[in-house]
Formats: structure tokens, sequence, C-alpha cells
């Protein structure tokens, strides 16, 4: 094995320049190395303007998310010699504008994180309460959501959606799946105040079933899933809706 | 510019949102700000893996955790802190339940709870083995839903406003335009976490740099126990990346190269096939990493290119157990160790996890500096004392983050504008960041180089055993360090997202952060909890039944002076494990 690998890493000054170009840099290449370490390495050692964000390394926290050889990968969970003899290519997620170098604008995701009220509306049938004053859920009730909750927000998957690409209104996997995480949960009564967003052609009708979120996902959440289950709910509900007497109309 | 809240915290981890939701709920007329140098997501509460501790069988007792918790830390907790803190664990616990954190259970629906180090009872909540990452985000999604709590993500605090004794506010930077700002406030908040990027091998990710706990000391608040650095026993080689203690409370065994469970040797208990509580591989922290340097002197160590390893064996569990309730455990070693701890032995080694020192408080969060507040890992009310008990920060988090955030509430109801003089203060730290960012070109060294020096002089320094001699040489090192780190290199001069400017402003919190310790470990001759001094091996009630509290001083070198600890109705004993 080579001891040497060359990064080609997508470099952005806004203050500099207009358009992104790329600079080459020869790391050492370590078993033990993961994409992450390598940018460290020229950060420290090479050239300290290479911006980039990280934090927790062990594939957590979800900040580290970039293009790498065309792929979406957090930096911190894929490895160099996986790319050897290299060279390998990181570039910042595609679909998002770019701030500076690797680093990409995600506010758009966070705006839509607040839209699917990702939290627990109270139910007007609580789920039955323990002594201790918790609402009771048997394992059965959290396997229904719990896959859901793994999301770390790490945006690979609106890399990889062909839909947000070209609609950046999309709602898009993450936000729809972190919707169904509530939905589900034995706890929550808020399905039909999430209804309005996710129902709305920006929402799961959006979506053409392409599969690329869950193929992307490093933590095994499958928001295509979530968002074919949701278009049955979806569907029945504006049935309903279309059926039933309006309220304020008699 | 400036930008007016009522309550700024500092922090966007567990105890920040805590907090941010109680100061919400507390007084909905007053606005909030998080401010946070990462997303709130991103922050480092996400890698707690193991769980939260909080009275709820019914076999277990208020009385019992406390006792736990109080021994456990050698008694340096206070004891009125430790108390308040037991009783509100269980009832904020709860409430994250009610907020939709997805705790383990009990077939019939009920809380599962988990043994842990330390603790007599089973009294640990657990999200399988991602509860940091489920409290988290369960938190920040909650937050989302009260409109008085504005967020400033990606901003970076560097310095705190004091004028006369009372807080007014704080100067940040906006990372993505590098816009300065200042935002005042008539209570801050710090809940930045803690600083294990002080030394070189630790499972604390990139962004723990001590940050809030320079800014309060550089406000002229003491730093309280930095002498108190705790190693956790399982960190896996080179990453450092926690393998959590939930793995020995589901009946893991720490071998050595012989395959001998080598903490029998150590008075922690006897063998035995199923976890005994408060014994052997369920010893407190400091113990079981103690330990791990006793074998590495016996030679019964295994050598690795990353330093010496023992073994954890999860091997007799099987890979139903591992997958139902450490399935992380699985995901990180298989990753990051290209192993299978179905069959496979993991290599740990003790890796620097948890501050107990911090920002000097009292039982409500605040500190000496009016509406000056702080909560989490940054804080030392102190409930840990010596030795903090594994599952016992994330209900403190909780606990104090909700205590903080209600007494910022209160005291920013009632106090007055800030005086002129604030207005004058943020002009100069713009100043000084202007000139940090333009004029360091031509500096003499780079900043990763001051950082590494400054991470092996920790290590060689105040690792799990100290003694003067290394300590006293460690002072003058870092003080040259300080010196040189104000000359070092910036590449870049440019605004947008400049990470070589924060992390020089972060570096400068590791220094002071790392003096402290130094300062307060050589000050402190005795050995109690994670403190061990081989020339000093024995514990001193009558001289250190104290808290070191670390000032700035005028030269700028630490200024270390004691405070007693608070005693109710626990004197200090012998601390008993596995007999």
């Amino acid at each position: 094995m080579p001891d040497q690998i060359t990064l080609q890493v997508a470099r952005y000054r806004p203050e500099q320049e207009s358009k992104p170009t790329f600079d080459e840099y020869e790391v050492p290449l370590r078993d033990e190395w993961a994409v992450l370490d390598a940018l460290n390495y020229v950060k420290d050692k090479l050239d300290g303007t290479l911006s980039y964000r990280w934090s927790c390394r062990m594939g957590i926290c979800g900040s580290c998310g970039m293009t790498v050889n065309g792929e979406p990968a957090l930096s911190c969970a894929t490895f160099l010699v996986d790319y050897a003899p290299g060279p390998v290519r990181i570039e910042p997620l595609r679909n998002f504008p770019v701030v500076r170098d690797l680093v990409i604008e995600m506010t758009d995701f966070m705006h839509k994180l607040s839209r699917v009220k990702p939290w627990i509306i109270e139910s007007e049938e609580p789920a039955p309460i323990g002594e201790h004053g918790e609402y009771l859920q048997t394992p059965a009730e959290l396997a229904e959501y719990h896959q859901y909750s793994m999301c770390i927000n790490c945006m690979l998957c609106y890399s990889a959606c062909p839909v947000y690409g070209v609609d950046s209104l999309f709602v898009g996997p993450a936000a729809i799946a972190l919707a169904q995480r509530y939905n589900l949960d034995s706890r929550d009564g808020g399905a039909e105040d999430r209804l309005t967003v996710l129902s709305d052609h920006d929402g799961v009708w959006g979506c053409t079933f392409v599969g690329e979120c869950t193929r992307a996902c490093p933590k095994g959440v499958d928001p295509a899933g979530a968002i074919q289950r949701y278009k049955v709910t979806a569907a029945t509900e504006s049935v309903k809706a279309f059926l039933l007497p309006r309220g304020g109309s008699t | 510019m400036t930008v007016p809240h009522d309550v700024v915290i500092v922090g966007g981890g567990g105890a920040g949102l805590r907090a941010a939701i109680a100061v919400a709920e507390t007084n909905p007329a007053l606005s909030v700000a998080v401010v946070s140098k990462v997303y709130p997501m991103r922050s480092h509460t996400v890698s707690a893996e193991g769980g939260a501790a909080g009275v709820i069988g019914a076999d277990d007792s208020i009385e019992e955790h406390i006792y736990d918790t109080i021994s456990g830390s050698d008694w340096l907790a206070d004891q009125d802190a430790v108390e308040a803190f037991v009783r509100e664990a269980p009832e904020e616990l709860l409430r994250l339940e009610h907020w939709g954190c997805p705790w383990s259970r009990t077939p019939d629906g009920h809380i599962a709870v988990r043994p842990f180090g330390g603790m007599k009872k089973q009294r640990t909540w657990f999200a399988r083995d991602k509860t940091g990452f489920h409290m988290l985000h369960t938190l920040f999604q909650t937050s989302l839903k009260y409109p008085p709590v504005t967020r400033y993500d990606e901003w970076f605090v560097t310095k705190l406003l004091v004028d006369d004794g009372r807080v007014a506010g704080v100067v940040a930077i906006e990372l993505m335009s590098g816009r300065i700002e200042t935002i005042t406030a008539k209570s801050v908040i710090l809940a930045t976490g803690g600083c294990g990027r002080v030394f070189p091998f630790t499972t604390n990710a990139a962004i723990k740099t001590g940050d809030g706990m320079a800014l309060a000391y550089r406000a002229g608040v003491p730093l309280k126990d930095m002498e108190f650095v705790q190693y956790h026993p399982t960190g896996l080689p080179f990453t450092g990346i926690l393998i959590t203690e939930a793995a020995r409370a589901e009946g893991g065994w720490l071998i050595n190269k012989d395959g001998y469970r080598y903490l029998q040797d150590y008075d922690l208990g006897t063998p035995t096939d199923r976890p005994v509580l408060r014994s052997m591989e369920l010893g407190p922290r400091d113990r079981v990493s103690q330990a791990f340097v006793g074998e590495v002197e016996k030679g019964r160590t295994v050598d690795t290119p990353w330093g010496p390893v023992t073994h954890l064996d999860l091997r007799h569990l099987g890979a139903d157990l591992i997958d139902s309730k450490l399935p992380f455990v699985r995901e990180l070693c298989r990753k990051y160790e290209r192993i299978d701890p179905v069959t496979d032995l993991i290599p740990v080694r003790p890796v620097v996890h948890y501050m107990m020192g911090g920002v000097h408080t009292d039982i409500d969060g605040a500190t000496p500096v009016a509406g000056l507040f702080a909560a989490g890992e940054v804080a030392c009310v102190s409930i840990n004392g010596a030795n903090r008990l594994g599952s016992n920060s994330l209900p403190e988090l909780l606990v104090f983050g909700a205590r903080a955030g209600r007494a910022a509430a209160h005291h920013a109801e009632s106090a007055a504008p800030a005086g002129p003089a604030v207005a004058a203060q943020a002009r100069d730290e713009h100043r000084r960041l202007e000139q940090d960012l333009r004029r360091r070109g031509e500096g003499s060294e780079r900043i990763a180089d001051i950082r590494e020096q400054m991470q092996h002089t920790m290590e060689g320094s105040a690792g799990i055993y100290r003694d003067g001699t290394s300590l006293a040489k460690a002072t003058g090192t870092l003080r040259e360090l300080q010196e040189r780190s104000a000359t070092a290199t910036l590449d870049d001069a440019s605004r947008a997202f400049n990470t070589e400017l924060t992390a020089v402003l972060e570096l400068s919190a590791m220094l002071d952060v790392a003096e402290c310790m130094v300062h307060s470990a050589l000050r402190r001759e005795e050995s109690r909890g994670a403190h061990q001094r081989t020339d000093f091996p024995a514990r001193d009630d009558e001289r250190y039944l104290a808290h070191s509290l670390a000032s700035r001083g005028g030269d700028g070198v630490p200024q270390v002076s004691y405070l007693p600890v608070t005693i109710t109705s626990w004197p200090p004993g012998e601390r008993v494990y596995g007999r």
C-alpha cells in the first residue's frame, strides 16, 4: 500500500472568488484514518484556511456530512483506505448553498423541521399513566416510531434527494421522517396538526419514491418508507376531509 | 450593532436547552437567546450513551442515591446540593418522558432501569445506548415550540460583558458572516459543557474546549475543583471513542492480557458471573481507571501502537442482548476497530471524559457575578466532588439547567439595565477581534503545534497519577505556551466561516483552563477521588475537605484558595466497594 494519498478538496472563498475551485493535498494514508482525520491533518499541518464542520468524530452529532467521491457521507465514518490508491475527491453536500469550502447553508432545513411540529402534542385520548406519572409505552409501541427517532439531521438524505435538488420547497426526507416519528408515538395526538404541512404538494406528494434518501442514511433510518406510509394516511385523510361536513358550514 | 434580550444562554446542549425552556415557562414575557457555536443538535450531550440516574424503583430510595453520590465523590460533594439533585432528578426525567424521550421500557410499558458503576440500586434510565442523543434531540425539538426562544446557531461567544459586579451581555461572532455583535442581557447562563480537548486522548468532541469556563474565569469568577478530571475506564485506542459503562452494567468483564479479571486485585470485590452492584466492573470510574495503571506497571496489559490496553469482554452476553441493549457499542466497534464484540475482545484504555470541576456556582447555578449563572458540565455546584458517578451527569444538566433557568428568569425580571461602561467594553472586544482576525499572518508558530504541546503537557503532568515535580514544571510550560499562543500564525484572514479564528480562541480558553487545573492539582497535597498524588497518597480531611477555587491573578496566573465542603448528614468515611 502506498503511504500517501491525494485529496482533491473543493474550495470556495466567497471574499476572494466567485466560484468553487479544487486544491490538492498529499496526506499520509493510514489504516485507521477516517477522511476527517485527513482533513484535520491538512488544517493543522498544511493549510489553516480550509473550513469544514466536525465535532463528535463518532457518527452521532451529524456535523461532518460531505460529498466523498460523488457520494454523500459522514467524513468521520468514511475511511481513507476504502479509497486507496486515490485520489479522494471531497466536496460539500449537494443541493445546498455553499457558505465556504465544505460548509453548507442549512437554515432551510431548520425552518422545515419547525414547520412539521416535531414535539409531543397532547392527545385527546392520552396514553395510560403509570404509578410514577409516566405514560406507559410498551416495547412494541416504542418500536413503531423508534427507527425514525434515530435521525441525526446530518443532511445526507437531502443531498441525495433528486426532488429536493430541483424543488427546494419540498419538505424533504428527514423532516417528514421526524414528523412521522411523532405521529407514530403512542403519546402523541398531533397527527392532524401536522397534516397541512405533510399533505401539501410540497409535503409527501413531492416525493417520487426514488429511495435515494434511505440508501444515503448513515443511521439506518428509512425516510422513503416513512413518506410512502404517510401517503396512505394523507390520502385517507383527504378523502375524509372531502366527504365530511366542514365546521361552520351548517 | 447591539441586539437586546432578557436572558442569554451560551451553549445549546442539554443544560442550555433545559434552561431555555425553564425561562420560557417561568415567564413567557422574557426574551431568551440561545447562542451556540454549533447547531444545538451537534452539542456534545449527543454523545452520552449509558443513561441517566433517577430513583424510581420500589426497592430504591432517595437516601441511597444520595449516599452513593457522596461516597462516590470521596466526600467532596456539597451534600445540600446532592440532596436537591437526587430529589429533583426523577421528576426531570419524567418531564423528558412527557416531552417524548424514547426511554427503553419493561415489557409492561414502564420505564426500564439498568445498573451503573458505583450505584447500589438499579436506577439508571436509558434509551438503549444512545441516551444523550435522544435526550438532546427531545429537548431541542421540544424547544422549537416556545416562541420566546430565539436561537443564534453557529455564533461564537468571545466575551462576557460585566460592569460593577453585574453581567450585562456577551460579544459574539456570527460564524457564517464573520460579523461581530453585542448581545445584551440582564441574565446570562453559561452552558458550554466541559473541556476534555485540553488532553490529547479524550472521549470529548472537538467542540469541548472549555470556552464557558474561560469566559467566567476572565470575568472574575473562580473555577472550582479544577484538579478533578475524570478518566473513563473504557475508551477505544486511537480515537478515544467512548464504550459506555452500560457494557459492564449489562455484564461485560474487564480482563488483562492473561484473560484475568484484574479488578479483583484492587480492592473492588471478587468476580462473579453476573454483575454485582458497587463491585468489580461496577466500581466507580476513578478506582477502575487507577487499576488499569496498576496493570500497566505489572506488565499485564497488551501493547498496541496507541499505548497499552486491556480488554472488555462482551462475548458471553450474546448477540441478542448486545443488539437490544448495546447496539451503538457494536456499531462503533465495527466501524472504528473493525471488530465485532459478539465474537471479539474490545481493546480499551482509560480516556479523559469529564470535568468534575468548573464555574463556581451555588445550588441555583448562580455565580458570584450578579446575573451570571452556569449549569451542566461547565459548572461546579458541586454534586460530583472528586469523582462523578456514571449516569449522574445527564440528570445533573436537567436539574441544574432548570434551576439556573428559573433563577435567571427571576433575576432578569428585576435587574436594572446595564450602565454605559458596557458599551466601551464591547467596543474594546470588537477591536481585539478585528486585530486577531487581520494581523496574524506573520506569526511564528502554528496553532495546532501549540495545542499539541499543551495536550502533551497535561497528559504528562495531570493524568491519572500526578506528582508535585511534574505539576510544578507544567505550570511553567503552560505560561510559556500562553505567551506563544498570543503570537501564533493565522493563515486565514477572511470573515466567512473562519474556523482558524475560532481555533485560536478555543486554544486560548483551553490554556486558561489548563493552567487552573495544574495549579489546583499542585496545591492539593493529598489523594482524593480522581486526584491521585504519588507524593501524597492519602486523603487528608484535616487540610483538604475543601473545594479549591482558582481565580485569575493580576499577572494572569491562577491564585488558589479554599472553601469548606457542605456536610449535612453524611460525615466523611471510607469508600467501600465490593465488600
